[in-house]
């Protein structure tokens, strides 16, 4: 039987990691492009919009992650249509990211007084230019500490898409138990690989949410 | 042709009717006060007329631009008209000169230094040349006011709207603010004010229009409507004050 060290099982699984990576970027940056386009249609004065995206926001908030990548993986190939399971967990992630972050940026533009919309549009600016000018930047300040604490949602999410067969950590993690019989060493490992990804980024939310209030400039 | 035209204007929230038919013209450089009780509909009928709140019936031009719920006609009629608030809602995020450069460059497409020199223009006319660097947040209400009316300015308005401007303010500040109105006035601007100071409105206004329940109730040259009102509402309303 071959005997495999430990620095041979973590090779692999910081092999592996890289994808988990690539994932959570993809997911979160499509996510957060998709949720900004969700932000738009959700403050918008038009009624048909609104509800679109309180729709959508509620379709994938109210729906396991599990189930959205089961759909986009199984679902799609009833259609014929073949879809790699890379395809598929992405699609799958940045359409659940973006609903929330969406919904986590709208609270933080509702934040804002109504005054400001009212000077903006006294002003004379179009509701496009007030979003920009005068609500996303005091907006957005507010939204970085909750948008980096999600970010970590989004990395623990990929290790579901393990089970439609997309090989990330989790995956890997199964495929070298199998290999070393070594479960608890390897889910150990695992585990402290994605505390190590996800830490940082929960604390530097907590550290943001403290420098910002104190620069948080108000009347 | 006057410079804003108010006709039948009504304007409800549901069941409740907040504006009962309002007829109001006013000429280029009348200064007029809007007074009443809280409730009597006068700070919706201000921001109906720029359209911050939509009319249910009725019709208003200001300068020929008629009021129309469209970004397009909004825009036409919102660059003829300014508003100031009683939040003075400055935007947080940008200095004191970039609060006033904001809409110039945004809206007016102005270059950044014209834009910089009106700004220091109006700064100037409301005595904060110096604070053009500041935040808001490091000004006091009074000059957050006078900012907010060299902001509203700098758009070049033919008209401004004035909704309790004074009213967040400690009384202390309250002069400053009302010296800049004034000269404002002298300098024939056309100014249309919800305000509770009544020596204000007395010293410095062509028209007074005491509105009561939705309605215009009263509206006079202040002498008249001060010294000798003829509705017991307005009498009971002055005497309150």
């Amino acid at each position: 039987m071959i005997e495999f060290t430990i620095w041979d099982i973590l090779r692999n699984l910081l092999l592996a990691t890289r994808w988990t990576i690539v994932l959570s970027l993809v997911s979160f940056i499509g996510g957060g492009i998709v949720g900004l386009v969700l932000l738009f249609l959700r403050v918008s004065k038009r009624q048909w919009s609104r509800s679109l995206a309180k729709y959508y926001i509620e379709l994938f908030q109210g729906t396991p992650l599990l189930m959205q990548l089961f759909i986009a993986f199984f679902g799609l190939g009833l259609f014929g249509i073949d879809v790699p399971a890379w395809l598929a967990a992405g699609l799958a992630l940045i359409f659940w990211s973006a609903a929330f972050l969406g919904e986590i940026w709208r609270g933080c533009v509702e934040a804002i007084a109504k005054g400001q919309w009212e000077a903006a549009a006294s002003l004379g600016m179009g509701r496009l230019q007030q979003m920009r000018y005068v609500i996303l930047p005091q907006a957005m300040k507010i939204a970085v500490p909750p948008t980096v604490g999600f970010s970590v949602q989004v990395i623990k999410g990929t290790a579901l898409t393990s089970i439609i067969g997309f090989v990330e950590l989790s995956k890997a993690g199964t495929v070298v138990t199998n290999a070393t019989f070594q479960p608890f060493t390897v889910y150990g490992l695992v585990a402290l690989i994605y505390f190590a990804l996800c830490w940082p980024l929960s604390w530097s939310s907590q550290i943001l949410e403290r420098k910002l209030n104190v620069a948080h400039r108000n009347y | 042709m006057s410079l804003i035209e108010i006709t039948e204007v009504r304007k409800s929230y549901g069941e409740n009717e907040v504006l009962k038919g309002i007829n109001l013209d006013v000429e280029p450089g009348e200064v007029i006060a809007i007074i009443g009780k809280s409730g009597s509909g006068k700070s919706t009928l201000l921001r109906c007329i720029n359209g911050l709140e939509t009319i249910s019936k009725g019709s208003i031009s200001v300068a020929g631009a008629q009021l129309h719920d469209d970004e397009v006609h909004l825009k036409a009629l919102r660059l003829k008209i300014g508003m100031i608030f009683q939040q003075f809602n400055l935007f947080p995020h940008l200095t004191v000169g970039g609060n006033v450069m904001l809409s110039q460059m945004v809206v007016k497409k102005t270059a950044k230094p014209e834009a910089e020199k009106m700004a220091r223009r109006m700064l100037e006319r409301v005595g904060l040349e110096q604070k053009f660097d500041a935040y808001p947040d490091e000004l006091s209400g009074g000059q957050q006011q006078r900012v907010a009316i060299a902001r509203a300015l700098a758009m070049q308005p033919m008209a401004l709207l004035c909704d309790e401007i004074t009213s967040a303010l400690d009384p202390e500040l309250v002069a400053e603010v009302l010296a800049v109105v004034r000269e404002l006035a002298a300098e024939g601007m056309t100014l249309l004010m919800v305000t509770h100071e009544m020596k204000f409105a007395r010293d410095v206004c062509s028209r007074v229009v005491f509105m009561y329940q939705g309605r215009v109730h009263e509206i006079g040259r202040p002498e008249d409507v001060f010294a000798n009102p003829q509705t017991p509402e307005l009498k009971q309303f002055l005497g309150l004050h």
